[in-house]
């Protein structure tokens, strides 16, 4: 545990847009490398750590694709860095490759994803959450991910900050799904003193000067494992292959069975420690709405607005989208009548809050490219009420 | 047959022999290659990295007793470039066969050949996908049949030398499995240039390459590339597109070496501007 060093920005209240809150989030984190591709509606990140990065003596690099911006992260992190980038749908779905190697490497860095509206091009310019199953099931082979949904420009700075730590302390790329509306909006941030702020370190191999070469580089039966970096002579091999405790690729059943349940079980077993949730008007609530991101905030109106009406509606607000936090759910799901799940796409996270409820789960489903209005939720409400 | 000692045990990682490699393959003279140039050099030898992408020849890493990473296809000089920008003093080699880096990689190497990332790549070609069992790429010569291309390859190969030349790239070479000094002279002088090297090295590929191309014995291309090649460094690099016709000439050489800004070194000038002029600027 650190704390944040020089050139990041200084502690006050500022009135700034997401996107920018994300990069001095980062910077106050740690990150000193930034490979990325320019997309609407996260280019304001890229752009502007391109002025703040060589300020704090980092790097922001363009890369010819999002393909080359993942694999450089991942070069990068092995290289020792805290390393970022932000992208949007089309560029999420090129990163998918090199986070699977991020993943079977144990790199550790942040990707950032200001969701916009539609399938392939789509509608760049406007607001969707259509990418929250790609972060979880995106990249081929069974991934266990680690995502944050922020819903305001604190929370934007706050869980970039947060994903740096989780990607230091669990070895793995983590994901901010932000979007559109939280990106582009200018709100208030507050920036706490630098003694407020908890920076994680990962753990690193300490350098060996004699190889033997028997010597298990990846002791898996270990939950967090130091990191080698690259020029302090472990000289380790890193593969992209199932490999074995001294980094040899391997097709051995026991091999990739302790391998892959490393991978997926250094998060599983410590999602509790991840999850991240809040719950207003939840005390009393006969019904609830789940959401998370900008919709969380149509939700909110929406709770508000049922409760004027003389329905006692309650909001859980995701902050932690994976791991799923399956046992909240289940326990908010036996206390209510009934749960609506608002996010903009036609039903994403529905889908894991209805494996783990005891109540009837609805959505409440909205993908023009706008922001869900209350009332679309309010309807949910009133119908789950009604059954 | 398990291998208890390699007289290069010091870089190569003796206990993973013997390597998947077919009999008669020009990888191993390669690997032999960077062995010797990394033995000569006057780099510490922490600081030697080899970074590999998907197929035969990116298995090098893997048998190099250095820090290596056995990356994803066609990654490995986007890999490289993030861990080279931030750690300048490395000496990073990227190995890889033709396919990762001409190809599925080529937007990568002609980017990186752009920016001059002070960077070698050793690119291996073997004229097709190898370790899939012999498809036609980028780099197969018209004509050459393959699994994928059995009545005949109707595309025009990349002249890969040319094409990384024209991007920008500090140091340009090819040479064949053939030329084994002068592979290792080459790797010795690209761990010394500041800046993008690449030098493209033609090898034997007998099972799924050869055998459909009039060279199907291990020694049939080995005999091509001593019979027909011709040493050029100031060759018209248009001109040298590789065809592997028996009577056609392998034009070889050290085609390009000239001294331009490394990409790092830009960024070390931009960060120190950035610090002496002030934080002001937006």
């Amino acid at each position: 545990m650190s704390r944040p060093s020089g050139g990041g920005l200084a502690p006050g209240t500022y009135f700034t847009m997401g996107n920018f809150a994300c990069v001095e989030g980062a910077i106050l984190a740690g990150c000193r490398f930034y490979a990325g591709y320019p997309i609407t509606p996260s280019s304001e990140i890229f752009e502007r750590a391109s002025v703040r990065f060589p300020q704090v003596g980092g790097n922001a690099i363009e890369m010819e694709d999002e393909v080359g911006s993942m694999a450089a992260l991942v070069g990068a992190s092995f290289a020792g860095a805290k390393v970022m980038t932000a992208t949007s749908g089309p560029g999420f779905s090129l990163m998918m490759e090199n986070i699977g190697l991020a993943y079977i490497m144990e790199a550790p860095c942040v990707i950032v994803n200001v969701q916009r509206a539609g399938p392939s091009t789509g509608i760049p310019t406007l607001v969707g959450q259509g990418d929250m199953m790609q972060s979880k099931w995106g990249s081929h082979g069974d991934l266990e991910v680690i995502a944050y949904s922020p819903s305001s420009v604190q929370e934007f700075f706050d869980f970039t900050i947060q994903a740096f730590n989780s990607a230091e302390k669990f070895r793995t790329p983590v994901f901010v799904m932000a979007d559109q509306v939280v990106g582009m909006m200018w709100e208030r941030l507050r920036v706490p003193p630098a003694e407020e702020i908890e920076v994680v370190q990962r753990l690193v191999m300490e350098p060996v000067s004699a190889i033997d070469r028997e010597r298990v580089l990846f002791d898996y039966t270990r939950d967090f494992l130091p990191m080698a970096i690259v020029g302090t002579g472990n000289r380790a091999n890193i593969d992209s292959l199932t490999h074995d405790s001294r980094g040899y690729p391997s097709t051995d059943h026991e091999v990739s069975e302790n391998m892959t349940r490393h991978l997926a079980g250094k998060v599983k077993d410590h999602a509790k420690e991840i999850w991240r949730w809040e719950e207003r008007y939840l005390d009393d609530a006969e019904v609830a709405v789940v959401s998370y991101g900008s919709a969380a905030r149509s939700a909110l109106a929406a709770v508000k607005s049922a409760r004027a009406k003389g329905i006692k509606a309650g909001l859980l607000r995701l902050q932690t989208p994976w791991p799923f936090p399956d046992e909240v759910v289940e326990k908010l799901s036996s206390k209510v009548s009934g749960l609506v799940v608002a996010e903009i796409n036609f039903g994403q996270m529905v889908h894991p809050v209805r494996e783990n409820s005891r109540c009837p789960v609805v959505g409440a489903n909205w993908a023009p490219g706008t922001l869900i209005e209350p009332r679309a939720i309010v309807e949910a409400i009133q119908a789950v009420v009604a059954s | 047959m398990k291998v208890q000692h390699h007289l290069n045990d010091d870089v190569i990682r003796s206990e993973r022999l013997p390597n998947i490699w077919c009999p008669g393959c020009g990888i191993g003279i390669v690997v032999g290659a960077y062995v010797k140039a990394i033995q000569k050099s006057t780099i510490p030898r922490d600081r030697h990295v080899s970074i590999s992408g998907i197929g035969c020849t990116g298995r090098v890493s893997g048998y190099l007793n250095l820090d290596s990473y056995h990356t994803t296809h066609g990654r490995a000089i986007a890999f490289a470039t993030g861990m080279a920008v931030v750690r300048p003093e490395l000496e990073i080699t990227v190995i890889a066969g033709d396919g990762d880096i001409g190809v599925i990689g080529g937007n990568h190497l002609i980017h990186a050949a752009r920016r001059n990332v002070d960077l070698n790549v050793i690119m291996v070609n073997n004229f097709n996908y190898g370790m899939t069992g012999g498809q036609h790429g980028g780099t197969t010569p018209l004509g050459a049949k393959t699994h994928t291309s059995p009545y005949g390859n109707i595309e025009t190969p990349f002249n890969v030398p040319y094409l990384v030349a024209a991007a920008g790239a500090s140091f340009v070479a090819r040479w064949t499995a053939m030329h084994v000094r002068q592979v290792t002279a080459a790797i010795s002088r690209m761990m010394e240039v500041k800046g993008f090297a690449f030098m493209e090295v033609l090898s034997p590929c007998p099972p799924t390459f050869g055998e459909f191309n009039g060279f199907p014995d291990a020694l049939d291309m080995m005999e091509y590339f001593r019979d027909k090649s011709v040493v050029d460094h100031n060759a018209d690099l248009s001109k040298i597109a590789v065809t592997a016709r028996p009577e056609d000439e392998v034009v070889v050489g050290n085609f390009v070496d000239r001294r331009r800004p490394s990409y790092q070194e830009l960024l070390g000038d931009l960060r120190t501007r950035v610090a002496t002029q002030g934080a002001g600027k937006k």
